[in-house]
């Protein structure tokens, strides 16, 4: 089994969640963070003080699949979460040890 | 009885009354969501202990008697003052005395933006009274002393130096005090290398909303009847609000590139500020030019702390000292007895000499003095009693919770649970 993490822009979100589903991705988990690569900040002014906003608001999408289906997966990511414009956000794929569906007990592959 | 003055002076009591309330939000949202509530406490305790100190001495030594500096006790505890009238405005001393508690209550409440993020609050509870009767009491004296008694016999007043709502004795007043707070308590941890965006402008907004709402009350209620004029007071309040706002939002649009939320929200409370003291004074344009004028002023103003090194949070001394002193000397050029029907000193503008002006130097001049030094005096002593400042640790950590064991926001599911 495979987590497949990917950091990508807000507004995109819906975008990848369709994706997913649409190659048969029945899970996933999204958590809001911040984070910066090469894409730099913007500033704010309060009363004439300037505020420099590094860390850029993203949102992380976490899905676990079968081994073989990873690379479907990032490339329907990739292709759903890309605007060609610098802070499109990242993809990458680690191994799971052991999944567990806490409702029925089910784990390895059938917990997928 | 007249029931239009009375309702009308009733109404504005409530409605200076909520802007105790409005000040809490609208500073509350420029501060940290770590130290909101500590910022709404400083605030709304100044509802709790100052109308209960006015009520049993405060408003007589405010305003009672027929002294030069000081009030005397005849109206302590509020005695008798629902029987006694007004000769002027025909009003209970009464309802005065409630009315002008809503006014002693947000003045020292003023002060809580300038020490915010870093003052003990045991510290602040104790600063609240202390001030109120040992600097509020005496500089409204000095204003008002005697107004309704028969005659003003206030020094400053007697002389002539003119304040409609509480510009000296309440904003230069405060804002001095909060000059002085800012001495003695220091900076911030980082200040200024390191600063922190308002958590919320929404609150902001909706505070600067309740605020220009509320000094309708504090302005025209000041007329202490439905009369003229508190026509024109509204009128002037409406009209300097509208203009500061303009012009601090213009000056920041060409100085850092935007129109900003919390710039206009400043440049209102800035003309409100500056229009207090001469709400009565003034007609025509004059409230326009007052408010660009102090929208402008006050835009700049708010930089000086950087250039001197005090750490003054939320401007207080930007926008309440530099607003009122602003609003109170244009009353030497702007003053229109002519067209308010008053007998009361004609401004530069309008044919008379510089007397008026003169007058209002004094008045100021000699609050600022008096507030400075007795505001240090006694932060000094509740310095080497209780201490003024949180530890370090604190001050990181916040002050809702080290302060007042409270979180603001609570939203999602991992924040506590009964243990």
């Amino acid at each position: 089994m495979k987590l497949v993490t990917a950091v990508v822009k807000p507004f995109k979100l819906d975008d990848v969640k369709n994706a997913l589903k649409a190659i048969g991705v029945v899970g996933m988990t999204v958590t809001e963070v911040r984070g910066f690569g090469r894409q730099g900040g913007h500033t704010e002014t309060y009363r004439g003080t300037e505020y420099q906003v590094d860390f850029l608001p993203k949102v992380k999408v976490e899905t676990i699949v079968d081994d073989g289906d990873a690379q479907e997966v990032v490339d329907a990511i990739v292709s759903s979460a890309k605007t060609d414009k610098i802070g499109d956000g990242k993809v990458w794929v680690t191994t799971v040890d052991d999944l567990v569906r806490i409702r029925t007990g089910e784990s390895g592959a059938e917990a997928v | 009885m007249n029931t239009g003055n009375v309702t009308w002076v009733l109404v504005s009591a409530a409605l200076v009354l909520f802007m105790t309330p409005g000040l809490a939000f609208f500073y509350g949202g420029m501060v940290r969501s770590r130290n909101v509530l500590n910022m709404l406490m400083m605030n709304f305790w100044s509802l709790l202990v100052v109308p209960l100190l006015w009520a049993v001495v405060g408003f007589s030594l405010a305003f009672s008697g027929k002294g030069a500096f000081i009030g005397d006790l005849h109206w302590s505890s509020l005695t008798d003052t629902i029987n006694q009238t007004d000769k002027t405005s025909g009003l209970p001393i009464m309802l005065i005395a409630v009315f002008l508690c809503t006014f002693a209550a947000i003045t020292p409440a003023l002060i809580s933006g300038a020490v915010a993020d870093r003052m003990k609050f045991s510290a602040w509870a104790l600063f609240v009274p202390l001030w109120s009767l040992l600097v509020y009491c005496p500089v409204a004296f000095w204003i008002y002393g005697g107004l309704f008694s028969g005659e003003l016999t206030g020094w400053l007043g007697a002389r002539g130096s003119l304040d409609f709502a509480g510009g000296t004795v309440i904003h230069v007043n405060a804002g001095t005090a909060a000059l002085a707070a800012v001495l003695v308590l220091g900076r911030r941890q980082g200040w200024p290398k390191e600063g922190h965006p308002p958590h919320s402008m929404p609150l902001v907004m909706l505070g600067t909303g309740i605020l220009w709402f509320g000094w309708f009350g504090f302005n025209a209620g000041s007329a202490l009847g439905a009369n003229n004029t508190a026509i024109q007071a509204f009128t002037n309040t409406f009209l300097a609000a509208s203009a500061a706002g303009l012009a601090w939002a213009v000056v920041e649009r060409i100085k850092d590139g935007h129109f900003t939320n919390l710039g206009i929200a400043s440049g209102i409370v800035a003309g409100l500020v500056a229009i207090t003291p001469g709400a009565g004074y003034v007609a025509g344009l004059s409230p326009i030019f007052i408010g660009l004028i102090a929208g402008c002023v006050c835009a700049f103003a708010v930089h000086v702390k950087f250039r001197f090194g005090f750490d003054d949070s939320l401007d207080v001394v930007g926008v309440h000292f530099v607003g009122g002193l602003v609003g109170s000397l244009l009353i030497g050029f702007f003053a229109d007895p002519g067209a308010l029907g008053g007998n009361f000193d004609k401004g530069i503008f309008y044919g008379g000499g510089a007397g008026l002006l003169f007058e209002q130097l004094l008045a100021n001049a000699v609050t600022i003095a008096f507030s400075f030094v007795a505001t240090i005096a006694i932060l000094k002593t509740l310095q080497a009693t209780i201490g003024l400042r949180v530890s370090e640790d604190d001050e990181s950590i916040g002050l809702d919770i080290t302060q007042h064991a409270e979180t603001a926001y609570n939203f999602g599911e991992v924040t506590m649970g009964r243990g």
